[in-house]
C-alpha cells in the first residue's frame, strides 16, 4: 500500500519554487545594492559640467533593489507558491547531465582550444548519454570539428581560440 | 509614390547573384535554426553575426534578416509534425496543427501555416514600406528628450503589457540596464561597475547574453522536459497545396484580423509570441467553429501563424525608423548595424537609402523564397529533428561557444555565455521575461545618453519631458502604459467588489 504513495512523493519531491524565487530575488537585490554603491562612489548627482557617471545607474540600481525586494517579500509572505516545485529531482538530474559536461567543456576550451575540446566533448557526450559506439562517436566529433575548422579558419578566415596549450599549432593556423 | 521608386531601387540592390545566394543560404540556415531546439531567431542571428563582419552591410543584413524569416517559417514545422514548438511564437500553432497531423492532414496544416505566415509577413512588409519612411521623417525632428520618451514608452509598455508579474519585468529590465552600464562611461570616460576587473572594461556584450540566455538556457529547458521526438511524417505534394490554397480564402476575415493584431503587437514591443496567442484567442471567440478549436481546425493554424509573422516582421519597423527594436531578434539586427558602422535611427533613411531599401526589398523576396523553400523541403527539415538529442545537444553547445567567442575573440565571453545560460534557465522557470533584459542591454547606453543630453538641455529639470506637445504626449502615454495593470486591476476589483458589498 505504501509503495505507490512513496514513489509518488518521490516523483513530486524537488526544490521548492519559493526557495529559488527568494534566492534569485535576494541575488538581484544584492546586485542592485552593488550598483547603487558603485554609482554613489562615482558620484550620482550633478557636477559642474552636467550629470556625473553614476547619475543614471544609481536609479537603475535603486529600481533593482525595490523590485527584487517586493518579489522577495511576496515569495516569503504569499502562500500562492507554497507546494509548487521549481524542478523535481529527476529532471534536475537531466539538466545537470547537460550543464556539468558543458562546464567541463568550457574549462577544456581554456586549455586545449575550441577544436580539440569540441571534438572530445561531442564524442564523450555521444558515448556516455547516447550510448553510441566509440568509433561512431569519434567520427561525428571529428567530422563536426573538421568542418568547423574549414569553415572558420579557411573559408571565413575567422581564427577561433586554440587554447593556452595550443595543441593544433602544427597545422600552422 | 516616392516609396515605390525607392523600393525598386532596393530590388536592384538585392537582385545580384551574390545577394540572392546569401538570401537562399540565410533562409535555409534560418529554417534549420528554427527547427532545432535551443537555436532560435535571436541567438541564431547572434551566432552568425560575426561571420558577416567582412561583408558589405547590405549583403550582411539581407542574409541575417533571411535567417530570421527562415526561423519564423521553421517554427511551424516542428509544431505541426512533432507537437514541439521550435520557437515560442509557434506554441499556439500546435493547438490545432498537431491534431491535424494526427488525423493525417499534416500536409494541409503545413501548407496553411506556411501560406498564412507568408500573408502575415507580406502585409507587414507592405506596411513597413509605406509607414517606416513616414515615421522616420517625423522622427527627424526628435531631440534627446523625445528620444528618451520613446525609449521610456518602449520599456513602460513592457511592464504594463507583460503577462507576468510587473516587478519581475522591471527587475529583468533593470538588470539589462545595469549590465549595459558596466564598462567605460561614454561621456566622462570613467570606469563603472567593474570593481577592479579589467576584463569587464569592455562591458557585457548583448550578443553573449542572447546566445547564453536563449541558446544554452533553451537546451537546459528542453533537456528537463526530456525530449523524445516522435513525429508525424509529412508529404506535401502540389495537389495538397493547391487544394489547401483553394480553401484558405474562406478565412480572409481571420487572416485580416490576425494581420492587424500582429502588426500592432510587432510595432509596440509586444512581440510575436503574445501576438500569436492573442490572435488564436480572438479567432476562437469570433469564429463560427470556435468550439471546435483545438481539434484540428485549419482556422486555428491560420490565426496564430499569420499574427506571429506579421508581428515578427513589423518588429523591424521601429528598429529601422527609430533605432528601437521591437523584439530580441530585431535588437540583434540593430546590434549588427552598429557593428557594421551604421547609426540606427531616422537618419538611416536619408543617408543609407541603398541599405534601407535593399533590406525592405529583401523582405519581399525573402518571404517568397522562404515560402518556396519550406513548401518543397519539409521532409528534409523534419529529418533534422530525428537526429538524436545526444548528438544535437553537444553540437549546439559547441556552436554557441564558437558564436560567443567570435564576437570579441575573448575566452571570458564563453564563460559569461555559460553563466547567462544558467540565468536564462532559472529566469524562464521563474517567469522572469527575457526580452526586456535583452532590449535594455542593447538600448541601455543609448537610452542613458539621450537621458543625460536631455538633462543637460534642461539643467537637470525633469519637466523637459513635458516641455512641448510632442514629448509631453509620448511621456504621458508611457506613464499610462506603465500604470495600466494597476488601472485595469482596480477596475476589475471595483467590478468584482460591488456585488460583495451589496450582499
Amino acid at each position: 500500500m505504501n509503495e505507490p504513495t512513496h514513489a509518488d512523493a518521490q516523483a513530486r519531491a524537488g526544490i521548492p519554487a519559493r526557495l529559488v524565487e527568494a534566492i534569485v530575488a535576494f541575488l538581484i537585490f544584492a546586485l542592485g545594492g552593488l550598483v547603487v554603491y558603485d554609482s554613489h562612489r562615482l558620484g550620482s548627482s550633478w557636477a559642474a559640467d552636467g550629470p556625473e557617471s553614476g547619475y543614471f545607474p544609481f536609479y537603475v540600481g535603486l529600481l533593482l533593489c525595490i523590485s527584487s525586494a517586493i518579489i522577495l517579500v511576496r515569495a516569503i509572505a504569499r502562500p500562492v507558491m507554497r507546494g509548487e516545485l521549481f524542478v523535481t529531482w529527476g529532471p534536475l538530474k537531466l539538466v545537470l547531465t547537460v550543464l556539468v559536461p558543458a562546464i567541463v567543456y568550457v574549462l577544456a576550451v581554456q586549455f586545449v582550444g575550441l577544436y580539440v575540446a569540441s571534438a572530445v566533448y561531442i564524442t564523450v557526450f555521444m558515448m556516455w548519454l547516447g550510448r553510441y559506439s566509440a568509433l561512431r562517436s569519434a567520427l561525428v566529433g571529428f567530422g563536426v570539428c573538421a568542418s568547423l575548422f574549414v569553415m572558420f579558419e579557411i573559408w571565413f578566415k575567422v581564427p577561433l581560440f586554440k587554447g593556452e596549450l595550443d595543441p593544433l599549432s602544427f597545422l600552422g593556423y | 509614390m516616392v516609396e515605390l521608386s525607392a523600393l525598386f531601387q532596393g530590388f536592384s540592390v538585392v537582385l545580384t547573384p551574390f545577394n540572392m545566394l546569401l538570401m537562399m543560404i540565410g533562409i535555409v540556415l534560418g529554417v534549420i535554426i528554427g527547427v532545432l531546439p535551443g537555436l532560435g531567431g535571436a541567438n541564431g542571428v547572434a551566432i552568425l553575426l560575426p561571420l558577416t563582419f567582412a561583408m558589405p552591410p547590405t549583403s550582411a543584413i539581407i542574409m541575417l534578416s533571411c535567417i530570421y524569416w527562415g526561423a519564423l517559417f521553421g517554427g511551424a514545422i516542428t509544431s505541426v509534425l512533432f507537437n514541439i514548438p521550435g520557437e515560442p511564437w509557434s506554441v499556439a500553432t500546435t493547438f490545432d496543427g498537431y491534431p491535424m497531423a494526427q488525423q493525417g492532414r499534416a500536409g494541409e496544416a503545413l501548407t496553411a501555416a506556411f501560406t498564412s505566415s507568408f500573408v502575415g509577413a507580406f502585409v507587414a512588409v507592405v506596411m513597413i514600406t509605406f509607414l517606416a519612411p513616414m515615421v522616420a521623417k517625423f522622427a527627424l525632428r526628435f531631440g534627446p528628450p523625445e528620444f528618451f520618451s520613446v525609449y521610456l514608452l518602449t520599456f513602460c509598455s513592457f511592464i504594463g503589457m507583460g503577462k507576468g508579474s510587473p516587478w519581475k519585468t522591471l527587475a529583468s529590465m533593470m538588470l539589462g540596464f545595469a549590465l549595459a552600464a558596466v564598462g567605460m562611461d561614454t561621456v566622462t570616460g570613467q570606469l563603472r561597475l567593474i570593481f577592479g576587473f579589467t576584463e569587464l572594461m569592455r562591458g557585457f556584450d548583448f550578443l553573449i547574453a542572447v546566445i547564453g540566455l536563449f541558446g544554452i538556457g533553451e537546451i537546459l529547458l528542453s533537456m528537463e522536459e526530456g525530449l523524445s521526438f516522435s513525429g508525424k511524417t509529412a508529404r506535401i505534394n502540389p495537389k495538397v497545396v493547391l487544394e489547401t490554397w483553394a480553401t484558405l480564402p474562406r478565412y480572409w476575415l481571420t487572416s485580416l484580423r490576425s494581420c492587424l493584431i500582429g502588426c500592432w503587437m510587432g510595432i509596440t514591443p509586444g512581440g510575436a509570441t503574445p501576438a500569436s496567442f492573442m490572435s488564436y484567442g480572438v479567432a476562437k471567440r469570433m469564429s463560427r467553429d470556435g468550439a471546435k478549436f483545438g481539434t484540428g481546425q485549419i482556422e486555428g493554424v491560420v490565426a496564430p501563424e499569420t499574427a506571429a509573422h506579421a508581428a515578427g516582421t513589423s518588429a523591424l519597423l521601429p528598429m529601422l525608423a527609430l533605432g528601437i527594436p521591437g523584439s530580441p531578434t530585431a535588437a540583434v539586427l540593430l546590434g549588427g548595424l552598429l557593428i557594421w558602422g551604421l547609426q540606427p535611427g531616422p537618419l538611416l533613411f536619408v543617408e543609407k537609402q541603398d541599405f534601407v531599401w535593399g533590406l525592405i526589398a529583401s523582405m519581399y523576396l525573402g518571404n517568397v523564397a522562404g515560402l518556396l523553400v519550406v513548401l518543397t523541403c519539409v521532409p528534409l527539415f523534419a529529418a533534422i529533428l530525428r537526429i538524436p538529442f545526444s548528438i544535437i545537444a553537444p553540437v549546439i553547445v559547441v556552436i554557441c561557444a564558437i558564436g560567443a567567442y567570435t564576437v570579441h575573440n575573448a575566452m571570458l565571453d564563453i564563460w559569461l555565455m555559460l553563466l547567462f545560460g544558467v540565468v536564462g534557465y532559472v529566469f524562464k522557470k521563474l517567469d522572469y521575461p527575457l526580452a526586456p533584459l535583452v532590449l535594455a542591454l542593447v538600448l541601455g547606453d543609448r537610452a542613458e545618453d539621450s537621458f543625460r543630453q536631455a538633462m543637460l538641455i534642461s539643467q537637470g529639470d525633469l519637466s523637459v519631458f513635458f516641455s512641448n506637445a510632442l514629448v509631453g504626449s509620448i511621456t504621458a502615454l508611457a506613464l499610462v502604459m506603465l500604470v495600466w495593470p494597476l488601472v485595469s486591476r482596480a477596475i476589475a476589483r471595483v467590478r468584482a467588489g460591488t456585488p460583495e458589498i451589496a450582499t
